[in-house]
């Protein structure tokens, strides 16, 4: 019985994604995507992920997990499996999901969902799963700390230095995708601002008021936010005060670096542990909210399959779809933050080996489903009105009389009468290049909820998705800023011990503005820059955070050799050979192509020549040496990301060939077996 | 009726343990079992200290 229903789901799973990959007509239903996507994540957790807990990690269920051999009662806590689930789930799923299927889909429906599907059941969620099992044996380490115990202190060192980096971009880009989401927007600026007090207060209630109750405060807190939406529209009908929340990009990219610094010196009650817990509550409920409406609405996806920005000459971004279409989806698909996280946290919260496979395969198979939603609210909109919201001025010029007729021109039809109309129900000012992915995810999000519970809130609904997204943006910015601050402190202390004490506030208030420095450069970069800051940051992140992935399974694929089982070594050495391939080719490119819309220095060497000749408008001249000079760096951090790979993957290769030729390797760091409490 | 209740008390002890308000009482019960007759700190005390850890490591992601 239980054979014929798995070989139902198959045949389901293979009949639509069959029907997606074979349609070609004007649209097809969302109901095709989501039941190849769901039968796709079964089969993956039923099969693949169950072979390799058997046969490739050896999961031990009669093995003590340290929850239950160091349970202290705070972060060693044997837990529930469906209960770190969630903690895992809520910590892994961030705005990366959102974003960058959104941008994927200049290439069409497609090619970002047959990656989202088999990026995730054969790269991402197995390198969830297993770097939360090799953590697990040792008592919960870091990732970074794993790489320098078992390859050597090259890894080790490159893991940091990369994690470091990450943070940076990763910062810069979500920082930009809130300021283009508030830009000239009065209400959903005064929305977001509004989520400050809102966090603060929650921060006060938890810590003061009533202790630790936490169910109370983030109800309290969702609930004002939920009227913050509300009073955002009022802001936004009143003239007076609607010009107080009306900023260029400018004005509201000082804030948010502001704001980020703030963030990261005040004490985490107040701001960002409250915000914390608000936007896990928002990001679940919106999420099952969003689920729920796709299968009612079933929408019809407009954007064709393939479109012809396949060739690289896409307007949001730059590049082939090799290699970009996997650079540009890394959440979602693979994504080397997660490593972070199922190295460290939860890895303290498993109760039993054999929950690893729900909680790693399992987490990351749900984040790619929310992927999945991301691409078809952005495909179910008309594809000319993706291009015009999500396509910077720079490239369809300026006015919307321009971005109508280049854009239409691309065979993607669309007036400024349409656009105009969608901006009023949206409750805007205008909807043209409103870049970032935000804005477009917000316009697909709120077609589906006022299609599934009432035409007439589309505004509401359209803030409330900016909302929703700057609420977990911001707490990843925060978060983020003091991470790299504890990071850069510990770094830092190896050259003068004193700055390495977490907690000396002058160290402190030096390590922070570091940071924020250096993610505020890129995000400012991003702001003036008229092509939209996305199309060069995003790529840069993307490929950061695969070179985190293939640091992750290069960790991993050089254990499973040192444990001798070099048979089964594919299993994460496929994976990393791919995302290696991806993020070098990539990287080349990004560094030599002649193309100024994809290579660093040719964009770099274009400027310069349009400066000397004369030709820039007096606006664009003024910016031109500083988007030079950015354009060069970000060609050499590019290099410097595969130099860290490659050094990565040559110190795994290293240790492999020397476990394989019998040659001393450094030991396993496995913490020794001790039986199970429930073995025993 | 009684299979409701506690179906219901069920459901509310799981919740607590998902969203952390549970996190102060399952610390007394292990610290009385662990390490009975040691001073426990109070609920705020707790309260505070959790997340000052909390946020000392990276457990948000992109």
């Amino acid at each position: 019985m239980k054979r014929l229903f798995w070989l139902a789901v198959a045949a389901a799973g293979a009949y639509a994604l069959g029907g997606l990959a074979l349609h070609r007509g004007e649209s097809i239903n969302a109901l095709w995507i989501i039941v190849a996507a769901v039968c796709i994540y079964a089969l993956g957790f039923r099969f693949y992920s169950a072979w390799i807990a058997a046969r490739v990690l050896a999961i031990d269920p009669t093995r003590a997990t340290p929850a239950e051999r160091l349970d202290n009662g705070r972060d060693f806590v044997p837990t529930h499996r469906w209960i770190a689930f969630g903690h895992h789930f809520a910590a892994i799923a961030g705005p990366g999901p959102l974003i960058g299927p959104t941008l994927a889909a200049q290439f069409g429906y497609l090619p970002g969902t047959l990656w989202i599907l088999v990026g995730a059941v054969l790269g991402g969620c197995v390198q969830d799963m297993t770097i939360l099992l090799l953590s697990t044996r040792r008592n919960g380490r870091s990732l970074g700390q794993m790489a320098r115990d078992e390859l050597g202190p090259v890894g080790g060192a490159a893991a940091l230095t990369g994690t470091l980096v990450i943070m940076v971009i990763l910062i810069a880009v979500l920082g930009l995708v809130v300021v283009n989401a508030m830009k000239h927007s009065p209400w959903a600026t005064a929305t977001v601002f509004a989520t400050i007090p809102i966090a603060i207060l929650v921060g006060l209630y938890l810590r003061n008021w009533r202790p630790g109750r936490v169910l109370e405060g983030s109800l309290i807190g969702v609930t004002l936010l939920l009227l913050a939406v509300v009073g955002g529209g009022w802001v936004n009908a009143s003239p007076t005060i609607r010009g107080w929340f009306d900023h260029d990009g400018l004005t509201l990219a000082w804030f948010v670096i502001g704001y980020g610094w703030c963030a990261a010196i005040l004490p985490v009650w107040l701001l960002l542990a409250p915000r914390d817990y608000l936007s896990t509550f928002l990001k679940l409920g919106t999420i099952v909210l969003l689920a729920i409406a796709i299968v009612i609405a079933q929408p019809d996806i407009r954007m064709p399959a393939i479109t012809q920005f396949v060739d690289g000459s896409g307007p949001i971004f730059g590049g082939k779809v090799f290699p970009f279409v996997f650079i540009t989806i890394a959440c979602g698909a693979v994504s080397g933050f997660h490593a972070l996280v199922a190295s460290g946290t939860t890895p303290k919260l498993v109760a039993s080996e054999a929950d690893v496979r729900l909680i790693g395969y399992g987490s990351m198979a749900l984040e790619s489903f929310v992927a999945i939603m991301a691409m078809i609210a952005a495909t179910l909109l008309d594809p000319g009105v993706y291009f015009a919201i999500n396509t910077a001025p720079g490239i369809v010029g300026a006015t919307p009389a321009a971005a109508v007729e280049t854009i239409s021109s691309w065979g993607f039809p669309v007036t400024i009468e349409q656009m105009a109309a969608l901006a009023r129900e949206m409750g805007e000012a205008t909807l043209f290049s409103r870049t970032g992915g935000a804005p477009s995810l917000a316009v697909g999000m709120a077609s589906i909820f006022a299609s599934t519970f009432g035409e007439s809130l589309l505004a509401i609904w359209y803030h409330f998705a900016i909302m929703f997204e700057a609420v977990f943006i911001l707490t990843t910015l925060d978060a983020g800023t003091r991470v790299g601050r504890f990071m850069l402190q510990d770094t830092l202390g190896n050259l003068w011990p004193p700055i390495g004490r977490t907690s000396w506030y002058p160290s402190v208030l030096v390590a922070s503005t570091l940071v924020v420095a250096a993610w505020g450069y890129f995000l400012y970069i991003g702001v003036i820059d008229p092509n939209g800051g996305v199309h060069i940051l995003w790529p840069l992140f993307g490929i950061a955070n695969q070179m985190l992935a293939a640091i992750a399974l290069a960790v991993a694929t050089g254990i499973i050799v040192k444990q001798g089982k070099l048979r089964y070594a594919w299993v994460t050495l496929a994976p990393l050979a791919w995302l290696a391939i991806v993020t070098t080719t990539a990287a080349v490119q990004k560094i030599v192509s002649d193309d100024p819309r994809l290579g660093f220095f040719a964009a770099a060497r274009d400027l310069a020549a349009k400066l000397a000749a004369g030709t820039l408008p007096p606006e664009r001249a003024a910016v031109a040496p500083q988007l030079i000079f950015n354009q060069q760096l970000d060609a050499w951090l590019t290099g410097f990301f595969v130099v860290i790979v490659w050094l990565v993957i040559a110190d795994m290769l290293r240790v492999c060939w020397r476990a394989t030729t019998g040659k001393p390797v450094l030991p396993s760091s496995e913490a020794p077996y001790v039986p199970a409490r429930s073995a025993a | 009726m009684r299979r409701v209740r506690m179906l219901v008390a069920r459901a509310r002890r799981l919740a607590g343990r998902l969203n952390g308000d549970a996190a102060y009482e399952r610390f007394v019960a292990h610290r009385c079992s662990r390490h009975p007759g040691e001073p426990l700190p109070s609920r705020r005390e707790f309260w505070c200290g959790e997340v000052e850890r909390k946020w000392q490591g990276i457990n948000r992601c992109c």
